[in-house]
């Protein structure tokens, strides 16, 4: 289990102090898959690195299983960290190693013998399904095999601990999808407890059961994936929801679409359908109470943590008083709803 | 020039030969002997002038300045100067400033600083996310020199050895000047001050040559090693 505790980083750009991390407090339970998600320069990357001590934090206290890390000697800490495995954007894999050499490495500088390397390495190459690989160098990898070598590299001293920084932010969808499943099937098989930080929801959608949102070197959110979602409390909450489902006006509608009613036109609405959203039937409804039309241009619904949420760009076709009717009923059932314009 | 001739030639300078042969010799263990001696200084220098720097390893302001001036100095010194400077050193440690194991002592000296910033240099193309991550899985400073610093540069390594023998073939002809022996000084006594355009044109050959093998030796290397 990973404590972090009023951790603080203070950055100096010449006399400038720069607040990195501001009183951050977190709680990672052990086995848990645990994100944080923020965009670039939020201060992410130095609260994960701070976690394994790459960066010192200014103040506070990070805790492995109750031991104070920022408290060790040297050596204590050269220990702790083997227990620590990390995995990031690019890679960092040897170049002057082969498959097998790399994932060695950790095994080498603890001082293992060269017959158990060998059985544990490939144990590891397998596990990663990269058996067939052992005696290629990286050069010669796919950005995906490179980071299942990373992430066998990392398993090697047998962690309690994964971190991934930006481990999926260099790869391309397809393979962020298979990455992010071996990292689940890892954390079943070896009870490991995974700490990530993205910049993508989708990463947080896909694999993480608790979920912290930082911004500006503050903790804005934290908590289970599924409540946040239902629930976003800030706005940069919504904003990153936002950013898994993104929907724009096509660019024919965009010229077509007028900021005040006129003749022959209908309105163009955006509907936000979260967690709070009631669980029915709202269009068909709409349609069949309000006696309108909805053509639904397009639209992004998803289900997550047992959670229905999405948005959705629709026209609703009919007469003016009918519309507006159905716009108060729909906003009367919790879905945040606005009006883009209204469409020739 | 017909086959004969050239048997000719050869059948009537065999003493020319003979001198031309052991001058290559020389030239040859004054290179190879000062480049490795200069490399065993050298590296841990290069390494320690990369360590030392802000945001190193083993960061210490102090270490890095002093080391980046006397590495420096030596660097700025004209070779010919450092030649002559260093007689009293070199007499100290050979027991004369003659001769091929003498020009030894200042072709060594000469090469440490130039070997020094190479590495540095080399050292400097690593990736720092190598030397993070190998922190990250707990390698002590020592082991992150061993096993990814130095085999991460060692084409570059490589590459600065080439250039450096390279270069002490050149600094080796001067040190001939100052009774080091070897083709530098077979060049310029038998061939400058003797008038004679042959043997002049023969040492140049053989230095062209020998050059093109060290380069050419070196390329092979760091194709081999390097994997990136």
């Amino acid at each position: 289990m990973i404590e972090i505790k009023d951790v603080n980083k203070v950055f100096y750009q010449g006399d400038k102090a720069i607040n990195a991390l501001s009183d951050i407090n977190l709680t990672i339970e052990q086995g848990s898959i645990f994100g944080v998600i923020g965009s670039s320069g939020a201060g992410k990357s130095t609260l994960i690195r701070c976690v394994n001590l790459l960066e010192r934090p200014s103040s506070g206290e990070v805790l492995l299983d109750g031991v104070d890390l920022t408290k060790l000697s040297d050596q204590e800490l050269t220990n702790t960290r083997r227990k620590i495995g990390m995995i990031f954007q690019h890679f960092n894999l040897l170049s002057s190693r082969t498959v097998f050499n790399n994932v060695a490495l950790p095994l080498e500088l603890a001082g293992v013998s060269k017959s158990e390397i060998k059985s544990k390495v490939e144990e590891l190459l397998a596990l990663v399904g990269l058996a067939e690989k052992r005696d290629v160098y990286p050069a010669n990898l796919s950005g995906g095999q490179k980071q299942r070598v990373a992430i066998a590299r990392a398993l090697a001293s047998d962690p309690k601990v994964l971190l991934c920084d930006e481990a999926t932010s260099a790869l391309d969808p397809a393979t962020t999808i298979s990455i992010l499943e071996l990292l689940r099937k890892i954390n079943k098989e070896l009870n490991l407890t995974i700490l990530l930080i993205t910049h993508e929801m989708a990463v947080v959608k896909g694999i993480c059961q608790e979920v912290a949102i930082i911004g500006g070197g503050k903790l804005v959110e934290n908590g289970l994936v599924g409540d946040i979602f239902a629930h976003p409390k800030t706005e940069l909450a919504r904003e990153f929801i936002r950013s898994t489902l993104d929907l724009s006006i096509p660019a024919d509608y965009q010229e077509r679409l007028h900021s005040t009613r006129v003749e022959n036109s209908y309105p163009l609405i955006r509907l936000e359908f979260t967690g709070a959203s009631v669980d029915a039937p709202v269009i068909s409804h709409v349609a069949r109470e309000f006696n309108i039309d909805i053509s639904i241009l397009s639209s992004n619904m998803d289900y997550v943590g047992g959670v229905k949420f999405g948005l959705m760009l629709a026209e609703f076709i009919g007469p003016d008083e009918c519309a507006e009717k159905a716009i108060e009923y729909l906003k009367q059932q919790k879905i945040e709803l606005e009006v883009l314009g209204y469409v020739i | 020039m017909s086959f004969n001739a050239v048997v000719t030639w050869w059948a009537e300078n065999t003493r020319l030969i003979e001198l031309l042969v052991s001058s290559l010799w020389e030239t040859l263990i004054m290179v190879f002997t000062s480049g490795f001696i200069g490399f065993v200084v050298g590296i841990p220098l290069g390494v320690l002038l990369h360590l030392s720097k802000k945001n190193g390893l083993l960061e210490s302001t102090s270490l890095n300045k002093i080391l980046g001036v006397v590495v420096n100095i030596g660097r700025s010194i004209p070779f010919i100067i450092l030649l002559v400077a260093l007689i009293p050193v070199t007499r100290f440690i050979v027991g004369s400033s003659i001769g091929t194991a003498a020009a030894i002592v200042p072709l060594t000296i000469g090469a440490i600083p130039f070997i020094a910033r190479l590495v540095e240099g080399a050292l400097l193309e690593v990736p720092a996310g190598l030397v993070e991550a190998a922190q990250a899985m707990g390698a002590k400073p020592l082991q992150i020199i061993k096993k990814v610093l130095l085999p991460e540069a060692l084409p570059g390594i490589i590459n600065a050895a080439t250039i450096t023998l390279v270069t002490l073939v050149g600094y080796s002809a001067m040190a001939g000047t100052v009774g080091g022996g070897g083709l530098g000084d077979v060049g310029i006594r038998y061939g400058y001050q003797r008038f004679d355009a042959t043997v002049m044109m023969i040492t140049i050959v053989i230095l062209v040559i020998l050059v093109q093998l060290i380069q050419s030796l070196g390329d092979y290397l760091v194709k081999r090693v390097d994997h990136r």
